[in-house]
């Protein structure tokens, strides 16, 4: 067998794998299906319908433009509590992933503990965080915030951990090299080496938090997703779809924003 | 004469994979010592045993007569800043400037407090200063270092080195990632320095013609163990065939008497 054959096989065998990766994918799909009793072709069919009523009815009109200043001010309520737990999440989520990181090495029982934080933080979702704080806080602000606040910190320490041990290794063992305590290595190799990087998480933090916020408001009966919320149940959909466009619209900007800050910073 | 640095029987393996095998060295002060070796050999877990980046699994090290693998965190630091390292990738922060760069070497002197905030002193930056002048990179100073070019990154590295005023500078590759010009300038400036101020060189090398032109002595590894120790004028080719393993014929020896 000349050589080019075995490339020519190794291929063959590639096509196969990736046939045979696409027939499972479609097959766990309509298994699915089936056990919901769920029709995919109703499903599409149904987009049309839907994007008909929302015509007739999801538009907003001269009575929903008069509920704009109360929109706005409850969509800045939002906005702050977002801001408010994404930064203060990041500030917290600096200093312990300073002191987890494996690259710092400050203790290896501050890795492991916070490395903990950090899953147990991300891995339970935000809205079970504000149904645990509901019961703690009742329906006030402070519920809104700690639960964004502590989806952020595990997601932010995380990243922040990683982003540590990605960018700041090669600075560290230089300065460790020269007889550097732990303080100064990592204030003169590490912060320097990643501040624009755990900014830039923080950006995205910021704008994952406006999205989360407006359904954390609707569970905790506070900003933009308690409005959405009693328009929507007391049948004023004109109102609701001028909510749902001023949620879009600062969604949009904020994005713009941070876009121009990540440019900035990098 | 006597030895800077002394190593017996020093072994390393990690996780039961020997990386060192009973390596025994002695450097003497002002010595320019060249260690060569295919890659994976143990250059590198060599000289990061001799400053503890790397804790050896037995063996003895000792500079300036005292046994360094006895000394507990705050005297290992102190042994530290009197040995300098320079890095195949330079190692330095890229968002900070060279003069920055450079007074990172100060840092291991300095109290947690003074090193924290960064308080260097005059007399310090004037240190900075010349030696960046020396290197060739006044023009440079207060340029960020990730605009830098390759050469000009690792003269940063020695200039961070030296302004330790070490005893002995371990060089890890130093001119690996670097083109023939500027890997030339690296090792001019290197062997300068071993010649005026009488720094002890430790340096890896992947080049063997570069090893023979300027070292004083050349150490060869393979597997870990040392298979060479002498002059660069009695190694010949057979010697760097064991070294290097059987099929290198193609290396650079052309300068080596068979």
């Amino acid at each position: 067998m000349t050589a080019h054959r075995t490339i020519h096989q190794w291929f063959r065998r590639r096509q196969l794998g990736t046939g045979l990766g696409l027939a499972v994918v479609f097959a766990v799909t309509a298994g699915a299906a089936a056990l919901t009793q769920f029709d995919l072709a109703e499903g599409f069919a149904a987009f049309p319908k839907a994007l008909g009523w929302m015509g007739a009815n999801f538009v907003p009109d001269a009575r929903a433009w008069a509920n704009l200043p109360k929109i706005l001010s409850r969509l800045g309520e939002t906005v702050v509590v977002s801001v408010m737990a994404a930064t203060t999440a990041a500030l917290v989520s600096f200093v312990l992933a300073i002191l987890g990181s494996k690259t710092t090495r400050f203790h290896p029982a501050a890795t492991v503990v916070v490395r903990a934080l950090a899953s147990v933080g991300r891995n339970i979702p935000v809205v079970a965080w504000a149904m645990i704080f509901l019961l703690a806080f009742g329906q006030t602000f402070l519920t809104g915030f700690l639960a964004l606040f502590i989806e952020s910190l595990g997601f932010l320490t995380r990243s922040y951990l990683e982003t540590i041990d990605e960018a700041a290794s090669a600075p560290v063992e230089a300065l460790r090299a020269a007889g550097t305590p732990w303080a100064p290595v990592a204030a003169h190799a590490v912060v320097p080496s990643v501040l624009p990087g755990l900014a830039s998480w923080m950006l995205f933090m910021l704008e994952t938090n406006i999205r989360s916020a407006t359904l954390v408001g609707l569970l905790t009966g506070t900003g933009i997703g308690f409005l959405f919320d009693l328009y929507y149940k007391s049948l004023n959909y004109p109102s609701a779809a001028l909510t749902t466009l001023a949620i879009v619209v600062v969604v949009l900007i904020l994005e713009a924003v941070s876009g121009f800050l990540r440019k900035v910073i990098l | 004469m006597s030895h800077l640095l002394e190593i017996h029987n020093l072994s390393k393996d990690y996780r039961g994979v020997p990386a060192l095998v009973d390596v025994s060295l002695s450097v003497k002060k002002g010595e320019f010592v060249a260690v060569i070796g295919r890659s994976g050999a143990g250059k590198s877990t060599l000289l990061r045993c001799i400053n503890r980046m790397v804790e050896p699994s037995s063996g003895r090290v000792e500079f300036e007569g005292r046994d360094v693998l006895a000394l507990g965190r705050r005297n290992l630091r102190a042994m530290r800043t009197r040995v300098g390292m320079i890095f195949q990738h330079y190692n330095l922060v890229p968002r900070l400037t060279v003069a920055e760069n450079v007074l990172h070497g100060r840092l291991g002197f300095k109290s947690t407090w003074a090193g924290l905030l960064g308080l260097y002193s005059e007399s310090e930056k004037r240190r900075a200063w010349d030696l960046l002048v020396q290197l060739g990179l006044e023009a440079q100073v207060h340029q960020r270092c990730d605009l830098l070019s390759g050469g000009q990154k690792q003269r940063v590295g020695i200039a961070r080195a030296l302004i330790q005023d070490p005893r002995l500078i371990l060089c890890d590759e130093p001119i690996a990632s670097l083109d023939p010009g500027s890997a030339k300038v690296i090792m001019d400036h290197l062997r300068r320095i071993a010649d005026e101020s009488g720094i002890t060189i430790l340096i890896n090398l992947h080049q063997v013609d570069v090893a023979v032109q300027y070292a004083d002595r050349i150490v060869g590894i393979r597997a870990g163990r040392v298979e060479y120790d002498g002059s660069p004028k009695k190694l010949n080719k057979k010697t760097v065939s064991h070294i290097y393993g059987s099929d290198s014929d193609d290396l650079l020896v052309g300068a080596l008497e068979e």
